[in-house]
């Protein structure tokens, strides 16, 4: 890196001993490299401009009740601890019915699968990342909660969720376990470990880190994600039970969506529009500082 | 499952042990040498591959009256029309019953969603470039980190929340400050006469595909760092040395080393674009049965269209209308896939996940 920036420093250094820098490469270099920064606040200024006004949207009416009471009818008072509660069942759902499924998946690619099924496999989830959300929604709508009388409610929505978010998991699994350094398992092999233990006990551990970040993306895509679950978690305007199906539950993005000023002529329900959109906001930085700490841990505890 | 692992020689006198005991050292025996968990993870991992196949087959399975009805004409016609649903009697047509009058054609659709990415691309492809570089070869690394986390949180937005900013603060900037202003200034010849004409009420087409850039940025402009950051140094060394300037350098060196992945993950961005529901369903403005007139009007793109309408296609009894979101569906998925797996043969090196979220730097 270092010996990179000194060679890539500015043109002009060597100029004691080499003839002037003409003019027009002087100005052709300056022109790209401002347009380069120019691009780069063209990223960094809407990204804040962004979160700021979901943040002063939302900040100046915020209350404690907006986190504490349910929804009143559609938006005209009360708060958002249905959505709240729904979300966090919802991906409390994914984090185990697609973290299982794919941690297995990952660990089955990486450790044991051979020949052709590897690809095929593989390409299966890869092929699954790539499906629009709004699909697998009108799948799980049509499926799970017309055909199989389900009805709205927390199984078809974390199935639909879990479909979409296993290939996230199920990538960062398979790339961990790869990064695996194989000293590790033919050092468990030489102490004539069983393979099972390895398995469990040394090359699983030292995937965790990037297994947990894999789940973060997870976690962050399923409390996002609103198309699919418009169809198949309903909504509801009271606190979600344990009832699997036949249950509508709120969720937040139902509210920023549903009551935003483009759907609702509501005052008040426009206002839970921005206070669910900051709550989601909030979620999603907590889980990047998250994946920051966890990636420097590891990064330390690697060294 | 876990009990089939094979090979178990309990220690002598198995035949006399009762069959749990010997179930459970079965167990013992599989989960020590793995092999349970081998078959546990087989398991595991043929779920995607069937969620995928059943997706197929319910998609296929439920368009298949829309797309013995519909025909070719489908994707030629730009009709959108529920029909008369209290008829009396249905209207039949190739066997399969419809609302009289009922009509519904895709291209607005497909045009909507092509021209919206589109236009997401041509913003965020050069930004997106132009701020990998600035980031790699100019920045010190405190802030390069800094931009890392920027690009994390913009590509870990929920996409509501993009679509509240694009309908609540972007629209209104576009119909008042932006498009008036393009509309006035930009002469009447062929291709910029639709940057003029009526500047319509900040809905539409030029704001979804802003909000589309704002989704594809992060994941173009994440991989593209990590991509150039791994270039090696003796090509650029050389090349400062035959006297190019540096920007010559990043232009003709480092850029077309990793020509083939940052292609790759413009066709990623392009995929996102394509699929993306929520964000577009807000800002697009909803007009079916008609395209765009410029570049400010109402419009509509296949994915939003199913959020919009799946709902009244209930109403439809006959279950026409219903099929006939399976089979935009159908389409939207086939196009998503095509660019899906264009991309990761491209980007299959690096690839890790579309979304940069937690990578770190």
């Amino acid at each position: 890196m270092a010996a990179h920036r000194q060679t890539a420093g500015p043109v002009g250094q060597a100029a004691g001993q080499m003839p002037p820098v003409p003019i027009r490469r002087r100005i052709g270099n300056a022109a790209f490299w401002g347009a380069c920064l120019v691009a780069l606040l063209l990223v960094v200024g809407p990204t804040l401009w962004l979160v700021i006004t979901t943040i002063t949207k939302a900040l100046p009416h915020f209350r404690w009740s907006v986190v504490s009471t349910d929804t009143v009818g559609a938006g005209t008072a009360g708060g958002l601890l249905n959505a709240i509660l729904g979300t966090f069942m919802l991906t409390v759902g994914v984090l185990i019915v697609s973290g299982t499924i794919s941690i297995l998946t990952g660990l089955y690619l990486s450790e044991f699968s051979r020949g052709r099924s590897r690809p095929v496999l593989r390409g299966a989830y890869e092929v699954l990342a790539g499906i629009p959300s709004i699909v697998l929604g009108y799948v799980g709508y049509v499926v799970l909660v017309v055909q199989f009388h389900w009805g709205y409610g927390l199984l078809p929505a974390v199935l639909v969720l879990s479909v979409i978010t296993i290939p996230y998991i199920a990538k960062a699994t398979e790339t961990s376990l790869a990064q695996v350094p194989s000293s590790y398992r033919e050092g468990a092999e030489a102490l004539g470990i069983s393979p099972g233990w390895t398995l469990r006990k040394i090359v699983l551990k030292s995937a965790t880190p990037g297994i947990i970040t894999g789940m973060l993306v997870a976690l962050a895509i399923a409390a996002g994600e609103s198309a699919p679950l418009l169809f198949t978690a309903g909504w509801s305007t009271t606190n979600p039970s344990m009832a699997l199906v036949h249950s509508p539950l709120g969720f937040l993005t139902y509210a920023v969506w549903s009551f935003s000023p483009s759907n609702s002529p509501i005052n008040s329900a426009n206002q839970l529009s921005y206070d669910a959109g900051l709550i989601l906001l909030v979620f999603v930085l907590v889980l990047i500082l998250l994946g920051r700490l966890i990636a420097a841990r590891a990064r330390r505890h690697a060294e | 499952m876990t009990a089939s692992a094979p090979v178990v020689r309990p220690e002598g006198g198995a035949g006399a042990d009762p069959l749990p005991r010997r179930a459970v050292a079965a167990l013992r025996a599989g989960i020590r040498n793995g092999q349970a968990i081998r078959w546990l993870g087989g398991a595991g991992a043929v779920v995607p591959a069937l969620a995928l196949a059943f997706i197929l087959v319910v998609l296929v399975v439920k368009g298949w009256p829309a797309i013995r009805i519909n025909g070719m004409s489908f994707f030629s016609s730009k009709a959108w029309s529920q029909g008369n649903e209290y008829a009396l009697k249905p209207a039949f047509k190739n066997g399969y019953e419809l609302p009289p009058g009922a009509s519904y054609g895709a291209l607005p659709l497909i045009v909507g969603t092509l021209a919206t990415s589109l236009i997401a691309l041509i913003i965020a492809v050069p930004v997106a470039i132009g701020t990998a570089l600035a980031v790699v070869e100019r920045l010190p690394r405190r802030l390069a980190y800094i931009v890392g986390l920027f690009l994390e949180v913009l590509a870990g937005m929920p996409s509501v929340i993009i679509g509240l900013f694009g309908a609540v603060t972007l629209g209104p900037i576009v119909a008042h400050d932006i498009a008036p202003y393009v509309a006035r200034n930009v002469p009447d010849v062929p291709v910029l006469s639709y940057f003029r004409g009526a500047t319509g009420s900040g809905y539409g087409l030029l704001t979804s595909g802003l909000v589309l850039a704002l989704m594809v940025i992060p994941i173009v402009a994440a991989t593209t760092r990590d991509l150039v950051r791994q270039v090696p140094i003796l090509p650029r060394e050389g090349a400062l040395a035959l006297g190019m300037s540096d920007a010559q350098c990043a232009r003709k060196v480092t850029l077309p080393w990793v020509g083939t992945g940052i292609v790759g993950s413009v066709v990623l961005g392009l995929g996102r674009a394509l699929g993306e529901t929520m964000a577009v369903a807000m800002v697009c403005g909803a007009s079916f049965g008609a395209f765009p007139s410029n570049l400010y009007d109402t419009m509509i793109t296949a994915a939003a269209a199913i959020v919009l309408t799946l709902e009244a296609a209930l109403t439809d009894a006959t279950g026409y209308a219903l099929s006939v979101l399976a089979e935009i569906g159908l389409v939207l998925m086939i196009i998503t896939l095509l660019t899906n797996i264009a991309a990761r043969l491209l980007v299959r090196r690096v690839s890790t996940t579309a979304l940069p979220v937690g990578a770190g730097i």
